[in-house]
């Protein structure tokens, strides 16, 4: 493969001159879209509303980092800071990156890479969809009516008896959009068991698919957690209860020990598929097979076990007992052993392998530093004496925003990237999204890094002024977050006209290996035209027939 | 995988007016919506299992106050209950019987029992509710609480604080334990319309298990929450 390749290679067949109908091009009208039962068209609304969300939350981050630009808080009120980056982190986490993934590239690709006419429940698969606008329309009503300042962590007693803002709703929001992604990770988990095309066992899955089951199962054993802790805090507000009030007697720990049991598996909710795109991408820009697959596979398991383990050590400064925090400190480690397994096995992947430097494998390079730097702190954070110097500082924003920004939004860009002529059929401008990868991968490193720095100097987190010896690094992290909001902002752009104006891409441009790319792209509605039938594991580039296409494909290219 | 290689299923299926287009047999649409069912009651264990261990957290933290608050609850009317959801669990299950064989009718028949077991059960549920109302248990700024005996002797200093997290607790388990039965009561109430106008047969009648796996679990969640908010310390009385 030539390395220095400005576009793609586009394989230009008689077959692309004509539209062959395909998921996009079988129904117009918005009723076709409302009422669809198709998997790939309820992602690409998944797309439309995620993105939504996406910018909302963007939106919060930017006036945040305008208000930390100077010392003084002289843009916004305190208690108006308190709202923004309350919002920021309810919109984010729970509207963006918990759904981003699976339910835009999962509801696309997992029928396709298994070979599937659909999910298992398509039905319920569009209920998702509705169920998660409906989430976001309670917490919209919240924030258009002034928001909520408890922290997207809503401890309590703050949260049911001090806080006169919109807690019910949003945690009414929160509640309803967590039916959303239970009936994904349920649609996944079942379809992943009972629809795989003949031929295709367990380990000859892609590793997308292993990630993707293993976050299924985190979701669906969480997240009902999540709902029943904020279906008590909305029931405590709205009766005066006492559940977890310590002046009625209540337990304000127990609220916390019952948020972090989902919201710390919700972390690898949010990585693990991250993880799932990244291994293919590696795989397809290397032409290699994944080295130790079925390692990485069972990491993916191992991450979903062991995280269910360690909410603990979001208590360490609550008065959890020394013998606790030394456990949960412990088992928090373990969680690197599996991470690391992967990154070891990626970067193995890596070595001696034709790599070709297409905007997803910038991603994907860009992945592997950020997600490395991100879990290493996440070691240090776990070490009981390390945490309780950095607790609430800006260490842990820039460690979790290494995990979630540099993870996750890392790879849900480079699996769009990668997969987007199989989406829409089109090609992307190939220098411009080199250089949006670029901005993201700089901007990101400016706004983070100089976090870790005033963590570790003392800066907590969660204050709209800070004492002025810290405005160099706050400078640094604002203007870092204007070049990732450029980043952001290219592929949104890009993405938009190349479905009108851009090349057609053929069937496979990258000449990928894998069930997805065996079908025409974009894809019939019913995936395949005859069902395949698997003989052999993926990521086999070096199988006979792969490599003829291949080296064919070089030479169009 | 559900199709055998030897048999072609579309030879035989494809035409079942129940037979769903992404799945290729009757048989992988039922293991299907079985495994998901399994899983959703998963989610619904999760989802009890965090007041399950409120509950648990709490009664170790104020024993007292929850045995002298628990004393209070109507264990004849409870008793009553469960026997009447075990009850409705039966008739469900002969419901799918009369499928199995055939029996249309029964189908509606036993499904209609099963309603108003269920409706029985939320009817006594209610008695219990007013009650509490009317002796003040119902957290919030009228309630009050002291214990029934006078002989028992407290050592609780907080114990009307701590009987009402207890009484808050009864409340919201109980409550969307009833929530759950009124959303099977609906789900049944459509299938027995549908089963009366003959929709289920031995051949196809995955419906009926699938709500009697759900209904089964509300009874189930009922046999755990009745001896921990019931009976649970009843010897001490």
């Amino acid at each position: 493969m030539n390395t220095t390749a400005a576009a793609p290679p586009v394989t230009t067949t008689a077959e692309t001159a004509f539209r062959r109908p395909n998921y996009l091009n079988a129904a117009y009208g918005v009723r076709s879209w409302l009422l669809t039962r198709d998997h790939k068209r309820i992602a690409i609304l998944y797309l439309i509303s995620v993105t939504t969300f996406f910018a909302i939350g963007s939106l919060f981050a930017l006036l945040i980092r305008l208000e930390l630009l100077t010392p003084e808080g002289d843009l916004f009120q305190p208690d108006t800071y308190n709202r923004l980056f309350t919002m920021h982190g309810v919109v984010m986490v729970f509207f963006f990156l918990i759904p981003a993934i699976p339910a835009v590239l999962g509801n696309f690709l997992v029928p396709l890479m298994i070979g599937a006419k659909d999910l298992a429940f398509p039905k319920l698969n569009l209920a998702s969809w509705y169920v998660y606008n409906l989430g976001g329309i309670f917490t919209l009503w919240a924030i258009i009516h002034g928001g909520v300042d408890t922290g997207w962590t809503f401890y309590t007693p703050f949260s049911t008896h001090y806080s006169n803002t919109y807690v019910i709703a949003t945690a009414l929001g929160i509640f309803i959009n967590g039916f959303s992604t239970i009936f994904t990770g349920l649609n996944f988990i079942v379809t992943i068991h009972r629809m795989r095309a003949p031929g295709l066992t367990w380990f000859r899955l892609p590793l997308f698919i292993w990630a993707t089951y293993a976050t299924s199962v985190i979701i669906v054993l969480g997240t009902p957690v999540i709902a029943i802790t904020l279906l008590l805090v909305a029931v405590e507000k709205t009766f005066h209860l006492g559940i977890f009030d310590p002046a009625l007697g209540g337990d304000p720990v127990l609220f916390q020990h019952m948020f972090w049991f989902y919201s710390h598996p919700a972390v690898y909710i949010m990585i693990l598929p991250a993880m799932g795109v990244e291994s293919e991408l590696i795989a397809a820009f290397a032409r290699k097979r994944i080295v130790g697959y079925k390692v990485v596979a069972f990491a993916s398991i191992a991450i979903a076990v062991l995280g269910f383990l360690v909410w603990g050590h979001h208590m360490f400064v609550a008065g959890e007992s020394i013998y606790a925090a030394t456990i949960f400190s412990v088992l928090s480690m373990l969680v690197a052993i599996p991470s690391a397994v992967k990154v070891f096995n990626w970067t193995a992947t890596l070595y001696q392998g034709s790599i070709s430097f297409q905007t997803p494998m910038l991603y994907a390079l860009g992945f592997i530093g950020l997600f490395t730097l991100g879990g290493l702190t996440g070691v240090m954070v776990a070490t009981l004496g390390f945490d309780v110097h950095v607790h609430d500082t800006y260490f842990v924003v820039a460690h979790f925003h290494y995990i979630m920004v540099g993870g996750t939004i890392m790879g849900y860009l480079g699996g769009l990237h990668y997969w987007w002529p199989k989406i829409s059929g089109k090609l992307y401008p190939a220098f411009l999204s080199k250089l949006a990868a670029l901005l993201v991968f700089v901007g990101f490193n400016l706004t983070f890094f100089p976090q870790f720095i005033l963590g570790y100097l003392g800066m907590p987190r969660r204050y709209w002024s800070y004492p002025p010896e810290f405005q160099v690094l706050n400078v640094l992290s604002t203007a870092g977050a204007s070049i990732l909001g450029v980043g952001y902002l290219l592929p949104l752009c890009y993405f938009i006209w190349s479905m009108r104006y851009g090349k057609d891409s053929g069937d496979n441009p990258w000449g990928a290996v894998g069930l997805e790319w065996d079908t025409t792209s974009p894809p019939p509605t019913e995936n395949f035209y005859t069902t395949p039938v698997v003989t052999h594991g993926p990521y086999e580039y070096n199988r006979e027939e792969v490599h003829n296409r291949m080296s064919q494909e070089v030479t169009l290219g | 995988m559900a199709s055998s290689p030897l048999v072609d299923p579309h030879a035989t299926q494809a035409h079942h007016r129940a037979l769903a287009h992404q799945f290729d047999s009757l048989d992988q649409q039922k293991e299907s919506s079985t495994l998901g069912m399994w899983l959703f009651l998963v989610t619904e264990i999760m989802f009890f299992g965090g007041l399950f261990t409120a509950y648990v957290i709490y009664r170790t933290l104020y024993p007292q106050a929850f045995a002298l608050a628990s004393h209070t609850l109507n264990v004849p009317l409870g008793g009553a209950n469960t026997a009447i959801l075990i009850g409705s669990s039966l008739t469900m299950v002969l419901a799918i019987w009369a499928a199995q064989v055939n029996w249309r009718k029964g189908i509606a028949l036993f499904l209609l029992a099963t309603i108003a077991l269920g409706a029985t059960f939320l009817g006594i549920k209610s008695v219990e509710y007013r009650e509490k109302f009317e002796t003040h248990h119902v957290p919030g700024p009228s309630f009050h609480f002291v214990p029934e005996s006078e002989h028992v002797k407290v050592t609780d200093p907080q114990l009307e604080r701590h009987a009402s997290i207890f009484f808050s607790l009864y409340f919201i388990m109980t409550g969307l334990h009833a929530l759950h039965m009124i959303i099977g009561i609906g789900i049944l109430a459509v299938l027995t319309v549908l089963a009366w106008k003959g929709k289920y047969d031995s051949e196809y009648h995955n419906p009926l298990e699938m709500t009697g796996l759900y209904w089964h679990f509300v009874d189930i969640v009922w046999i755990f929450l009745f001896p921990l908010l019931y009976l649970l310390g009843a010897h001490a009385r």
